[in-house]
């Protein structure tokens, strides 16, 4: 690692590979209560173990784990499991550009695009931070998910519970905190994220877990349309305004 | 258990697809300023949506769990006060945890 070669001072943010080994490891360690859930609904453990391994996107495992409780068709569980991870198609289009992979890097890279990775990625001033932070998450995250998904599978029941050391908090917080600094640059980020989250929380009882941050992505069409009509070519973002 | 494993492996796939979509779209069509404008909101809408929903929904139902709200609140004026990364994430988990712990969540 050349992270001490650099003589000029780094600024707050840029503390790509140990804010992602950080949250990695901390929000990895939901794959218990995947590991759980999938096993309590009817899948077996080695079944668990391979969607964290192959399918590695959270919310899609918990859909797919859902029907498959609820005694509900197959194919439409792998349908709605697979709806959700269109989430991840369009952070790959906003970190296409940062992380300049190509061919088989290309192929590993992809893997590796989920909620977490992205945010600590635009969080960093650079590309080459965006670069190893997306790398460190998804290190760490990947191995702490994996892991942690074979334990809850084969021994769930006699853990304590993640919510008594606040580890459910850890997600949301995160969440927030690697958007801030974006909130902060401009009111149409505001604006947006103000708006993607009341059409979540407003989609919540209606439709099922994931949908509602799907349809959150349309709170961003409306702000680049808002842009647009403002006049002027929009401002880079990624930096100060 | 036949069927379960080709959902399985199907689910797989298609999240894999997708994300690998999503790194392959040519540049090119992010160079025009509409495309390009929301694929750099994309990640805002969809993380404050998920913040959202993992602090005040479990499940399809609008739950306010009052340790999660206090850690969440921690983690604004910690964010406020300009503290780094990981103090904001410990200020927040340690807060629900602290409620929760005096049976207060």
């Amino acid at each position: 690692m050349a992270d001490q070669a650099g003589q000029q001072p780094v600024p707050a943010p840029a503390r790509p590979v140990r804010d992602g080994l950080m949250l990695g490891l901390a929000v990895g360690t939901s794959g218990l209560a995947f590991g759980a859930a999938a096993v309590s609904s009817g899948l077996t453990a080695v079944q668990a173990c391979v969607l964290s391994l192959l399918a590695y996107t959270g919310a899609s495992q918990f859909a797919l784990a859902g029907v498959v409780a609820a005694g509900g068709s197959l194919v439409a569980g792998a349908a709605s499991a697979v709806l959700l991870g269109s989430r991840n198609a369009l952070y790959g289009l906003r970190l296409a550009g940062l992380l300049q992979v190509r061919g088989p890097a290309r192929l590993l890279a992809a893997h590796g695009v989920i909620d977490e990775s992205t945010a600590i990625a635009l969080a960093q001033p650079d590309g080459a931070s965006a670069r190893a932070g997306f790398r460190a998450t998804f290190a760490s995250l990947y191995l702490s998910w994996n892991l942690t998904t074979a334990i809850g599978a084969l021994g769930a029941g006699r853990l304590g519970s993640p919510q008594s050391i606040g580890l459910d908090v850890i997600g949301p917080a995160a969440f927030l905190a690697l958007i801030w600094p974006q909130l902060r640059a401009g009111w149409t980020e505001r604006g947006v994220g103000l708006l993607g989250a009341v059409i979540a929380l407003a989609a919540t009882p209606f439709c099922p877990p994931g949908v509602p941050v799907i349809l959150a992505a349309s709170a961003a069409l409306a702000g680049a349309l808002a842009d647009g009509t403002g006049g002027g070519p929009a401002a880079p973002a990624g930096g100060l305004p | 258990m036949t069927g379960t494993w080709i959902a399985v492996l199907a689910t797989a796939g298609g999240c894999y697809a997708l994300k690998l979509a999503g790194l392959t779209v040519p540049q090119r069509l992010l160079a025009r300023p509409l495309p390009r404008r929301f694929a750099e909101l994309v990640p805002v809408a969809l993380l404050a949506a998920l913040a959202a929903v993992q602090t005040l929904a479990s499940g399809q139902a609008l739950h306010a769990d009052p340790a999660r709200l206090a850690g969440m609140a921690a983690a604004v004026a910690a964010l406020v006060a300009r503290a780094p990364f990981l103090a904001v994430i410990v200020t927040a988990a340690g807060t629900a945890a602290a409620l929760r712990a005096l049976g207060l969540g």
